[in-house]
């Protein structure tokens, strides 16, 4: 406790926290052009949300509610020791409600609740240039965001209709911002595409490239596609197993080694706050059907 | 139609000590639309170094030549092309194309390129062929694997394929049959009597004596060594 | 009745057109690079025409190089106007222009062929989308038609549809510059640059070649600037002939007259030294 005391609020000292919000708000003015920033060393391995940690940092105040969520999971290792991290350095309350948060971290997912003004999310990215492995030259592909030629993208989604019939691009999907940056909306699934259109700000770090971006509330967010094969938000085509609901995106969950398996909303959150509700799912293990068993 | 006045030329060699070679000097010769004019001359007189002037090929050291209105000597290269694409054509003894490109494109580019569409300048093309007697089998086929004298007859075909207001032919007649000679001489013919003028080197006498109107002895422009 | 008329007034036609009224496409006027006080190239003035090809050779180091990568932007000219007359905006100074502009330009009406097609190709990428590039670029957005026009061209440049979805790793060396060919000209440039087109191919895969780009540049009425050391390959393909020598031009002119009746020492070197076969 002597320890955590000695660290200046947030962990990072002030002056970078100022550098960091000098970066956020020019990414704010520019939506989706990613601003460097020179990117701190933090206690974790790159990876592990360094980028997403250092602008959460810069944004937090003593009053702020904290979420972290780790592909929609809020007790996950690296959600777990993240938010453990900030009510250590930051002492800010943490939550795993969305509803009740006023900052969520997260990695590659966006909440099913829909956020609303005065929320911020902090995406943690590992590679924010969209262009990066059709060109490999940053001096390049930064003169293709400065000139908007963005032809390079529909290259890469022309490959996938070639290769596999359709985009097969599932997550990380391109999206293009008020109509200019075409930007890399870190991994989450094209599920959550037509959600970036929110009334929350959205913050993009990723600290082992030293870039910050951000798309403002009720910002124009579009996903790349073709006329032919338009933008299809898709998931796994069930219900949640455990809460019934037909809305939320899933994740597949083998069960045994009989190719057992179940489908249960990511959203941690939103699983547990719909089957407080009532809502179950044909395998909800709510207590009333342990017993009658 | 041709007009060729005090047409001089040598050549320097650079690479053998700068020797400078006069081949030619006052040429003086006017062709009229419908006629056939033959250069004759011993051998190096001239006759082809002549030629290859009025066709732009080599250039002329004094003098002026023009071809239909159009000034020759000291032309711009787009100038000679347009007139080489559509008022001057030109039977060569050598046939230089592409290899593998079919013959009977060969023969219909010269349409092709003053803008007749595909299927009328192969029409065309097929025509020509077919009078000078190469085989419908060989039309697929890049002439460059033909004989001497198929080849010949390709390049004939070639000349007379767009209907040239002046025609230059060198020896249009050698290495061909009685029947392929005859059918030559039926093109120039037909080109005359439809107002080409003609400057050709033909040492077929008899072809000569059949379509030519006059004889130039270039010998006369000689420049007689110092 | 109609092919009658075509072989007399088409002709007519297009001889007034060609004589009078045609203008330049690509105006350079005295062009200089240097590096380092070294000559790069020196002074060099033409106009090229719609329809032109014009050949630039000379041996390594001549600066022709160096010329075809000025005229063509990647090389910013000590001094010079290098003017061109675009589709849009008519016939501007391209160091003038703003380097979107000059970008735009360069994948719509300009094309540029290298010399290895690695440099031209992008390998991690299908034949078709290598194709199709260009086209999203300037913003096509129907896959179907995108594709259809892929095709198209690999069939223009004799590449066989089934290999739309290959990667160019598995093409041989002619079927990569043809490749390279097909993804520069899918736009309908007007002028193209080309760097020693065949240089590293086969004899049999350089005629296959030259026959090809002949054959695209009268359909398409195309404008080209061809470097290379390789005289057969300027007496095939090119109109005209710029002959360079320490970076000067020492002699122009139409390409058979320079070949056949060169004034200069340097170029009858040139055209006496090519082994004959």
């Amino acid at each position: 406790m002597t320890q955590s005391d000695q660290y200046n609020f947030a962990y990072l000292d002030e002056q970078t926290k100022r550098m960091i919000r000098r970066a956020l708000l020019k990414a704010l003015a520019v939506p989706g052009y990613q601003v460097p920033f020179a990117s701190r060393e933090m206690p974790m391995p790159y990876g592990w949300g360094t980028g997403g940690v250092q602008v959460s940092a810069a944004v937090l105040t003593p009053e702020d509610r904290l979420k972290v969520i780790d592909q929609g999971a809020d007790d996950t290792t690296n959600a777990v020791s993240i938010r453990k991290f900030f009510e250590k350095t930051a002492r800010v309350e943490t939550t795993g409600h969305t509803v009740e948060a006023t900052v969520i971290q997260t990695r590659h997912r966006i909440p099913e609740e829909p956020l609303g003004e005065g929320q911020i999310l902090v995406y943690q990215v590992p590679i924010p240039e969209p262009l990066r492995f059709l060109e490999p030259r940053e001096t390049e592909t930064r003169k293709m965001h400065a000139l908007e030629e963005y032809g390079l993208m529909h290259v890469k989604l022309y490959e996938d209709i070639a290769r596999h019939g359709e985009i097969a691009t599932a997550y990380a999907y391109p999206v293009k911002v008020e109509g200019r940056y075409v930007m890399d909306p870190s991994p989450i699934p094209k599920f959550d595409n037509p959600k970036m259109e929110m009334a929350a700000i959205q913050l993009f770090g990723a600290g082992r490239e030293q870039r910050i971006y951000a798309v403002p509330p009720y910002s124009r967010v579009e996903s790349l596609d073709f006329e032919d094969h338009p933008f299809c938000a898709s998931k796994a085509d069930h219900p949640c197993a455990l809460c019934g609901a037909l809305d939320s995106y899933l994740d597949e969950v083998i069960m045994d080694d009989d190719g057992g398996r179940m489908f249960v909303c990511s959203d941690t959150d939103y699983c547990a706050a719909r089957q407080a509700a009532g809502h179950l799912g044909a395998m909800a293990a709510s207590d009333g059907q342990e017993e009658r068993r | 139609m041709i007009e060729i006045d005090g047409v001089g030329k040598s050549f320097i060699l650079h690479n053998q000590g700068g020797a400078v070679i006069p081949v030619m000097a006052g040429a003086h010769l006017v062709v009229a639309p419908g006629e056939c004019v033959a250069l004759t001359g011993s051998s190096g007189a001239g006759k082809s170094t002549l030629m290859r002037m009025i066709y732009g090929n080599y250039r002329a050291a004094q003098g002026r030549i023009t071809v239909g209105g159009v000034v020759v000597t000291g032309a711009e290269p787009r100038t000679i092309i347009a007139l080489r694409r559509h008022v001057l054509g030109h039977v060569s003894q050598f046939l230089r194309v592409v290899p593998r490109v079919p013959t009977i494109e060969v023969v219909a580019e010269p349409l092709r390129l003053v803008g007749v569409d595909a299927r009328a300048a192969h029409d065309r093309a097929a025509d020509l062929l077919a009078r000078l007697n190469i085989p419908e089998a060989l039309w697929g086929l890049s002439p460059t694997t033909f004989s001497g004298g198929e080849q010949q007859r390709v390049n004939i075909a070639r000349g007379f394929a767009h209907d040239f207001p002046a025609l230059l032919l060198d020896e249009p007649t050698a290495s061909l049959d009685p029947v392929n000679r005859a059918v030559v001489l039926d093109l120039i013919e037909g080109a005359k009597a439809r107002g080409a003028a003609i400057v050709g080197i033909f040492h077929d006498a008899a072809a000569r004596a059949q379509v030519c109107d006059r004889e130039v002895d270039v010998s006369a422009f000689a420049v007689r060594a110092a | 009745m109609s092919t009658a008329r075509s072989f007399d007034e088409v002709g007519q036609e297009v001889s007034e057109k060609s004589w009078h009224r045609a203008k330049p496409l690509l105006s350079v006027r005295g062009v200089a690079k240097s590096y380092d006080g070294r000559v790069g190239c020196a002074d060099v003035s033409f106009d090229l025409y719609p329809g032109e090809v014009m050949g630039i050779v000379g041996e390594s180091g001549s600066g022709k190089s160096t010329l075809l990568n000025c005229l063509a932007g990647h090389l910013t000219p000590d001094r010079g106007e290098i003017l061109f007359d675009s589709r849009a905006g008519g016939l501007r100074d391209t160091q003038a222009m703003s380097e979107p502009e000059r970008r735009m330009l360069a994948r719509t009406e300009w094309a540029f062929v290298h010399q290895n097609p690695r440099d031209g190709l992008r390998m991690g990428v299908s034949a078709g989308g290598n194709v199709g590039e260009r086209l999203m670029a300037v913003g096509a957005r129907h896959y179907g038609r995108i594709r259809a026009s892929a095709i198209d061209w690999l069939d223009r440049v004799e590449i066989a549809a089934d290999r739309v979805d290959d990667r160019p790793s598995a093409f041989s060396g002619g079927m990569q510059q043809r490749l390279q060919i097909a993804r520069n000209l899918v736009t309908g440039p007007r002028l193209v640059f080309m760097d020693e087109p065949t240089g590293g191919l086969d004899v049999s895969v350089q005629a296959r070649l030259l026959d090809l780009v002949r054959g695209l540049v009268r359909e398409m009425g195309l404008s080209a600037i061809v470097v290379t050391h390789d005289l057969a390959v300027v007496r095939l393909l090119a109109d005209r002939l710029m002959v360079m020598k320490s970076g000067q031009v020492i002699e122009a002119g139409l390409t058979d007259q320079v070949l056949d009746d060169p004034q200069h020492a340097y170029t009858q070197l040139l055209v006496s030294s090519v082994l004959q076969v």
